[in-house]
């Protein structure tokens, strides 16, 4: 008699699970393909009637077209992607630490209110920004951080699911490995940086991936009106927002600014599969 | 410490204050993060419950209101019981449908082979991470013959006449809208589900074939979803978060504010009231009433996820 999975899998069910695979990929990736595609396309090839998929003559054109363009306004496009680079490193960065921290202690100590402490966190995972964004302003204004890259960089080092996740992660680590360290008469700030970090590093390259995703993607227009502060999403919006005569650059911009994030998270996939491995909810 | 006896309340104090003092280090290790989101995840929300109840146009200081605002939402407001009722019915369905669809894709994918497993997960999961690409949709569903949408369907004679307006005509706008959400809805969910099934202890299958489990049906009732409450509750949390904000899709794709408000959202309601027109009482209102409905639908969710396997 024949035991395991195969048993419980008929054929019949597997070619559905094929059939449905497929059919909802070609829906989940078709836009992608589709923007990818139109990245390459001459300026013919996007207005051909009827309009085709996939390219038929590649061509840089439309990468060339948005250099001239940008090195030719006010504030030069190597200006956008400083911000949004800078805003996106200080604040994954700090996010990483300030994060791993607190979520060190809350998992591995218990004290008055720590408790507490994390189900608030996990309360917080249902607010979207939008929901905040008013009083957050309010605050802003009240430390004189409009208009600064503070204004972006600072709350994203709270990002409530980054601590969620570090916290899971940690409550995986063996409490063993890190008393051993302290029989040696290591510090706590040393076990941090010498035993937690590098243990949970699958959690934290998630939680580097989050937040690349969400600052990257920042187009803080709420907070940031000097246009030499401004970000790269926000200048290529204006770029798309051209209309027309502008379709060929904004095809370029839209894979340029999907780009980044697929590769950080590429790179990062069996790290955030191990990670979210600890994402439950616990009662 | 020992609890043979019941503490007086003073000895459970200084305990308290022992406990507190002992602690010093770890409240010095959390400190910089609980800074950071008590300013700004924490007092937002207490600022914006207090502002429900005044009329506040920062330039003037806030004045005392009452309920008035609330009463306004509810009872002169007909736009925003359009948003609610938009909200709901985007909610409704593209929270569970989405939901659904993370957990079946993420169930598929775990049956592939391995080399297609990590390909079929970024497939799925990338229009959530790849941010603003959903504009292409505006390309794709376009209300004039460039539209890709309008120009198969005139090719393969399904649309005849005039082009139709998808992204304008308030009979499509919402289906539009709705398969939009659900393109980029599978998110942090989906990627916790598919590292859920990835850690089931396989023992555990082998235990359930002997106890006589026949198709993958009960196979996932019995062993695969009790195992995973804590990620199905993850994933709802995300899902309830996802599908109540929607805001810039229907911004981007059907414009603001949208024909006939079809596609008006809460969210689109609170940003037209806080910074278009600076009324920030008012805005706050429809603020703490949106998270009023989260954090009841939260609730309910977790008692429905609670009920697996038994």
């Amino acid at each position: 008699m024949k035991t395991g999975i195969r048993q419980t899998r008929s054929i019949g069910g597997n070619i559905v699970v094929y059939l449905v695979l497929i059919l909802f990929g070609a829906f989940f990736a078709f836009p992608l393909v589709f923007a990818i595609n139109n990245a390459f396309k001459p300026l013919n090839e996007i207005f051909l009637f009827p309009p085709r998929l996939f390219v038929q003559q590649p061509t840089m054109d439309n990468f060339y077209d948005l250099f001239t363009i940008m090195s030719r306004s006010r504030i030069t496009f190597s200006r956008y992607i400083f911000n949004t680079v800078f805003i996106t490193a200080a604040g994954t960065f700090a996010h990483i630490i300030v994060a791993s921290m607190g979520a060190y202690v809350v998992s591995k100590y218990k004290f008055p209110g720590s408790r507490l402490f994390f189900k608030v966190v996990i309360i917080t995972l249902l607010f979207s920004p939008h929901v905040t964004a008013i009083p957050n302003f309010l605050i802003m204004n009240r430390l004189t951080w409009v208009d600064t890259y503070l204004a972006v960089i600072v709350p994203a080092i709270a990002m409530p699911i980054g601590f969620f996740l570090l916290k899971q992660f940690m409550d995986t680590v063996p409490m063993t490995l890190i008393e051993a360290a302290k029989i040696d008469g290591a510090k706590e700030l040393s076990i941090f940086w010498r035993i937690v970090m590098p243990t949970i590093k699958p959690a934290w390259l998630t939680v580097m991936v989050f937040s690349v995703q969400n600052l990257w993607n920042a187009r803080a227009t709420n907070f940031i009106f000097s246009e030499e502060l401004k970000t790269l999403p926000y200048a290529l919006g204006q770029i798309i927002g051209g209309g027309v005569q502008r379709a060929g650059v904004g095809a370029a911009v839209t894979m340029f600014i999907m780009i980044v994030p697929l590769v950080v998270f590429i790179s990062a996939q069996s790290n955030i599969i191990e990670t979210m491995a600890n994402s439950g909810i616990k009662e | 410490m020992e609890n043979s006896r019941a503490m007086t309340l003073k000895e459970r104090w200084e305990w308290f204050r022992y406990d507190i003092k002992m602690s010093r280090t770890y409240y010095l290790f959390l400190l910089p993060y609980a800074l950071v989101f008590i300013t700004f995840f924490i007092l937002p929300v207490a600022i914006s419950i207090w502002y429900s109840f005044t009329y506040y146009n920062i330039f003037e200081p806030a004045k005392f209101v009452g309920l008035q605002n609330y009463t306004n939402l509810l009872l002169g407001d007909d736009v925003f019981l359009k948003a609610v009722t938009n909200t709901l019915l985007m909610a409704v369905i593209t929270g569970p449908v989405g939901y659904l669809m993370a957990f079946i894709f993420a169930w598929f994918i775990h049956g592939l082979p391995r080399f297609l497993r990590a390909f079929a997960v970024l497939i799925f999961y990338a229009p959530t991470i790849s941010g603003n690409v959903f504009m292409i949709w505006s390309l794709i569903f376009s209300g004039d013959q460039y539209g890709y949408i309008n120009a198969m369907g005139r090719n393969m004679g399904l649309i005849s006449g005039q082009p139709k307006y998808f992204l304008t005509d308030p009979t499509f706008m919402m289906p539009v809208i709705l398969i939009v959400i659900l393109w980029m809805s599978l998110g942090n969910g989906f990627l916790s589900f598919v590292a859920g099934l990835h850690t089931i202890d396989r023992s555990q299958y082998e235990a359930g074939y002997i106890d006589g489990i026949r198709n993958r049906w009960q196979e996932l009732w019995f062993i695969t979803l009790p195992n995973m409450k804590g990620m199905l509750l993850f994933g709802a949390v995300m899902a309830i978060t996802q599908s109540f904000s929607v805001a810039d899709v229907t911004r981007e794709l059907c414009g603001f504010p949208s024909t006939d408000y079809a596609v008006h959202t809460i969210v689109n309601h609170l940003v037209d009231y806080g910074s278009l027109r600076f009324d920030m009482g008012y805005a706050s209102a429809i603020a703490t009433i949106l998270f009023l409905i989260m954090i009841i639908c939260n609730k309910y969710i977790q008692k429905g996820i609670n009920r697996i396997g038994k």
